[in-house]
This record gives structure tokens, sequence and C-alpha cells, in this order.
């Protein structure tokens, strides 16, 4: 019998199974920010276990809330910063070297096809686009990987989802996600991995299919994974090309953790996305999906572009060709937040800054902050938002606010006329 | 050391409750499980509840629906539920982050099926209603106005070896 990727990263990385269905397995990176770090740093000092396994194998960012806007998020900074100092990580990044870790981390190469992955944040399982095991965890979890090098899972069955046919113009990842969920539903996939396959995903980039794996933890999936191949090799290569002789070398290397043709799963679901038209959210669940086309005309009081899921320099592509030449609607307020300072200095080379700009959007620094309410963007009570994130949960954005989940593209054009708006309409 | 279970119980009759309703991100800034206390439940989407109300102050036991805890990661969830005295959580199902957190603070979230759940609903219609867990047996009772109701539950070695040990933490030193 074969075995799917995450069963093959699970046997390859088994420290122990102290009781059956338990397993406990070592891990290759142990992520960190400023929000579900410092309580584990706190307990470590007190426990005076203030040690890590491994700080090559840690990779820390102050993301969430930065530059720090009160004395509390420049504690929690502080704490986060100190630590990172104090155990000489290398791989720290605080104000003007940070950005949105679920895009940084993977810019920064540091996420390989077959490694398992925790941060506290939900968020993680964004990097199973590299055909890694990658999950969220909470601060005990975090606390005892950062110290042991080791997280316990029960093993997840898989989901196997094949995207088929072909997208039209001005469908994108984010539509596709949001109808994968809008099928599950939010508990369709809970102790399950998502594996994303089929031709739509053969031909997506890496930063498409981090958008797809990013909301794998919407249908209550341990992980989203894609499987590895030339897209994947092409993405790493220039931080892994001492490690290999040629590209083809490199793949052959990686595609050992691509699932079995008789690898086994919990269900299968195909999907012909070849009539999917644009998706928005509508109410305060992320399975509360429609095509924009049946929202169409619903007013909005900001957008908001950016976030681990559609922050990328791709994402702002996309929505840059909306709004060239363009002005925003009056009655909005614009946001773009780049995901990384790469993104960010790659967008103003190619003039997209400018663009955002001309058309009546304020830029901001890479950061979470607007998209779960904590900074530069919250809402007021009964405001609306269209936002390329990836939660709609009531209060998200800021108590009383609701939130519609879309594509960049979906979402400037939304930016343009002030009321919800399928771009293939303008 | 392994926490206290059972008690009086509110009823959450709704399924998705998220962990932004549980505890608002903007609450995340704080850097003790204590200051979380007085924000429990604050943004919560359902009719009648009041997170001000004495129900919730003297309540003990949480009873909900399906796939509770979903969304943010954030162990702040369980930490709001730890500092208020309420360390069994009763549902349908949850959000595996969720309910791990609970087990790796050594709290409790058992599983019932939606017809034991539908049970332990109707049972407020006989007054306050209160629950005493048996570990060991895996059996709880709940008590309400005379009336009394049995359900088994099960959870897993592991959970329960967390639960005895007081949380993962300790488990973890202990062996890796």
């Amino acid at each position: 019998m074969g075995q799917t990727l995450a069963e093959k990263i699970f046997a390859s990385h088994l420290r122990d199974e102290p009781f059956q269905g338990t397993k406990i397995l070592n891990l290759d990176r142990v992520l960190c920010h400023e929000i579900t770090t410092p309580i584990a740093i706190a307990d470590l000092i007190w426990r005076e276990k203030d040690r890590v396994f491994d700080r090559d194998k840690l990779k820390v960012v102050i993301d969430h809330v930065t530059p720090s806007k009160d004395t509390k998020t420049a504690t929690q900074a502080k704490i986060l910063r100190d630590w990172a100092r104090r155990h000489e990580i290398p791989d720290f990044f605080d104000v003007g070297r940070n950005g949105v870790c679920h895009a940084l981390f993977p810019e920064k190469g540091y996420i390989r096809p077959g490694f398992t992955v925790i941060m506290g944040d939900s968020h993680t399982c964004t990097h199973g686009a590299f055909g890694a095991f990658a999950a969220g965890v909470g601060t005990t979890d975090l606390e005892v990987g950062i110290l042991k090098g080791v997280c316990a899972f029960r093993e997840p069955a898989t989901i196997r989802v094949n995207l088929n046919g072909t997208l039209s113009a001005g469908v994108y990842a984010k539509d596709v996600i949001l109808h994968v969920i809008g099928q599950l539903g939010v508990n369709g996939a809970t102790d399950r991995v998502i594996e994303f396959r089929g031709p739509i995903v053969d031909q997506m980039s890496m930063e498409a299919r981090m958008t797809l794996c990013n909301m794998a933890v919407e249908a209550g999936g341990t992980s989203g994974v894609c499987m590895p191949d030339m897209t994947t090799v092409e993405y790493l290569w220039e931080f892994i090309q001492d490690e290999f002789s040629s590209k083809e070398a490199a793949l052959t290397e990686y595609q050992k953790w691509v699932s079995d043709v008789d690898a086994v799963y919990a269900s299968t679901l195909d999907i012909d996305v070849s009539d999917l038209e644009p998706q928005v959210t509508y109410d305060y669940k992320p399975d509360c999906v429609k095509s924009v086309k049946e929202m169409a005309g619903t007013p909005v009081d900001q957008v908001y572009i950016g976030t681990c899921t559609n922050g990328r320099i791709e994402d702002l592509r996309q929505a840059a060709a909306i709004l060239k030449g363009k002005t925003i609607a009056d009655s909005v307020r614009g946001i773009l937040s780049p995901a990384t300072p790469k993104v960010f200095s790659d967008a103003m080379a190619e003039g997209i800054i400018q663009i955002f700009m001309d058309s009546g959007f304020c830029v901001t620094n890479p950061t979470c902050g607007a998209c779960l309410g904590m900074s530069n963007g919250v809402l007021a009570e009964g405001e609306v938002a269209a936002a390329t994130s990836n939660r709609n949960f009531n209060g998200r954005m800021g108590k009383g606010g609701m939130v519609h989940l879309m594509s960049p593209e979906s979402a400037a054009a939304t930016a343009l006329t002030g009321v919800i708006t399928d771009a293939r309409t303008l | 050391m392994q926490k206290k279970f059972g008690g009086s119980a509110i009823f959450l009759d709704r399924s998705d409750i998220n962990t932004d309703e549980i505890i608002p991100a903007k609450y995340l800034t704080e850097v003790t499980k204590e200051a979380l206390q007085p924000y429990i439940l604050e943004d919560l989407k359902l009719d009648g509840f009041d997170p001000k109300g004495d129900d919730l102050k003297n309540a003990t036991v949480v009873i909900t629906r399906e796939n509770f805890g979903c969304g943010s990661s954030r162990e702040h969830a369980p930490w709001v539920f730890e500092v208020n005295d309420v360390h069994t959580v009763i549902a349908e199902s949850y959000a595996r982050i969720f309910r791990q957190n609970m087990f790796n603070c050594g709290m409790l979230a058992i599983e019932l099926p939606k017809e034991s759940i539908d049970e332990l609903m109707q049972l407020q219609t006989s007054g306050k209603v209160s629950v005493a867990v048996n570990l060991e047996a895996g059996q709880i009772k709940a008590v309400a106005g005379g009336q009394e109701k049995l359900f088994s539950f099960a959870i897993s070695q592991f959970d329960k070896a967390l639960v005895e040990a007081g949380g993962w933490v300790e488990f973890a030193d202990a062996r890796y």
C-alpha cells in the first residue's frame, strides 16, 4: 500500500509513539512571532528552562503589530527581541526587515519539501505549498517545540482535492480555495490534511499554491499540501543550488515526498474549475461563499489588500492591473500592506506602489495589522470591508465590523466602485 | 497537578464558535494569562448571551455544539477559560488546535454525540445544570432539579496522560 506525502513525512520524522495513534515528530522548523511566543518564553524562564533546541531551526519575526503601536505591543516585541538576542538566533527579523511570517519565511527559502514545521499561528498550513507538513499550534506546543524540537500529532488522514479544467481569466487561487472551503465546510477537514492536486495546481506558481494552502485551516485542515515539482525547485533554487548538482537532481530528491499513486485517501473531491467565477464570502464564516456577481452592489467602507493569503507580488500585480490610471471611490478607504519588504521593494521597482498611491490607496509597511483588527485599519462598528485576507469572523477586523473575503483583483475592482464588483464587468 | 473538573454549566447553543469570539485579537497584546480574565467570550454572537452575566460568572463547565474553538491557534482561548475557572468543555466536536491546546493546558475537551448534547440542553428546563466528571470511568453525571443523566465519553490515552500530568510541558519534559 502506498503512502501519502503526509504519511511519508510522519514516518521519516517519528521520534516516539507514546500511545497508539499519537505521533511525536521531530521538527525541522519552529517559527515564532511576537503574539504567541512571549508567554512561552515567560513560562520557560519561570521553569528555569530558558533554552532552545536548535537556534538554526528557529525562525523569528515581529509581524503582527509592527512597528509597535503602544506599550503593550512594544513589550511583546521586546520580549521576543531580547530572547532572540540572548540565544543568538541568527534568523530574527525586526522592524525594517520584517514581514508577515507566512510570506517572509518561504521567501527566505526556509521551507523545504519533506519538512515538519510548526508555529503558534493557525495559518502555518501555508507552508505545505512546498510539500511540507506545516501545522498551526498553540503556545504550549510552541514552547515544547522551542525547548525539545518535537510536537505531538494524531496522524491525519488526507483529503485529496483534484482541481481539474481550466481557470477562466479573472479567476485566481483565492477564488478556488474559497470555493473548496464552501464545498468542505468549516470543519470538513478537521484532523485531515488537504492535498491539492491536478492540472490547475501543477500550473500554479508557488505564490498561488501558498494562497490555496493558507486557507486549509478555514476548512479545519491540519495542513494544506501541494506536491513538490519543478516550480518548487525553481522557487527554492537560489537557496539550494549548493546542495544539488542540477535542478533535475533537486527535483529527483524532492519527488520522493510525492504521494504514491496507490496512496489511500480519507476522501477525494473532484472539482472542475472551468466554470468557476470570482468568489466572495458573506456572513461570518469562511464557508459562506457566493459568486462576486451574486454579491455585486454591496457597499463597502474599506478595501484591504495584503496579508499572508494575498499580500505577495503576484497579488499586487493583479490588483494594480485593475487600478492603473483610475481612482478609487470617494466612499472607500483603500489600504495596501505588501506582505514583506521584498514584495514592497519589488512592487516599487515595477511601478505598482505608484499605481496604488495614484489611485488613492494608503500604503502601509508589511504587517498583519488590520487583518485581525490589531492595527493599521481597524473597522468601526457597522463598517464593511472587502479584504484579501482569510477570515470573516464577527469582529475580526474590528468589533461590529463585517468582512467580505475575495481575490486581490475583486478587491481592487471593489475599491474603484465602492461596492462589491466583479472585475470582469468593469 | 491535575485540575478540578465539572461544576456548574453554561450552555452555548451554537456551532462554529471561533477563538476570536472567545477572546478577541485586540487582547492578545497581554503577556499574562490573568490579564485576559475580564474579556471572556466578549464577542460571542449568540442570542440572549451576556458575557458579563451571572450565568457565565458562575460557570465552570461550557456545553456547546460542533467545531468549537475554530479559527486562530491562540491558546489565549483555553487560557481565558482557565483563569475564569472553566476547566471543562463538552461539545459535539472541536477544531483541532483548540482541542489540543485544552489538553496541553491539562484541561478537558470532552466530545459527546449530538443526541447527548441535545439531552444536556434539554436538561436546562429542569433547572440549573451541574456536571460531575469521572475521568477514570469516562463518565459524566449531569444533575438539574432532581433529574439526573449519565453519559459515557472517551478521550485518547495521550490526552488523558496530559490531563493527569497537568499538561504537555510536564509530559514532554519528563520524556524527551
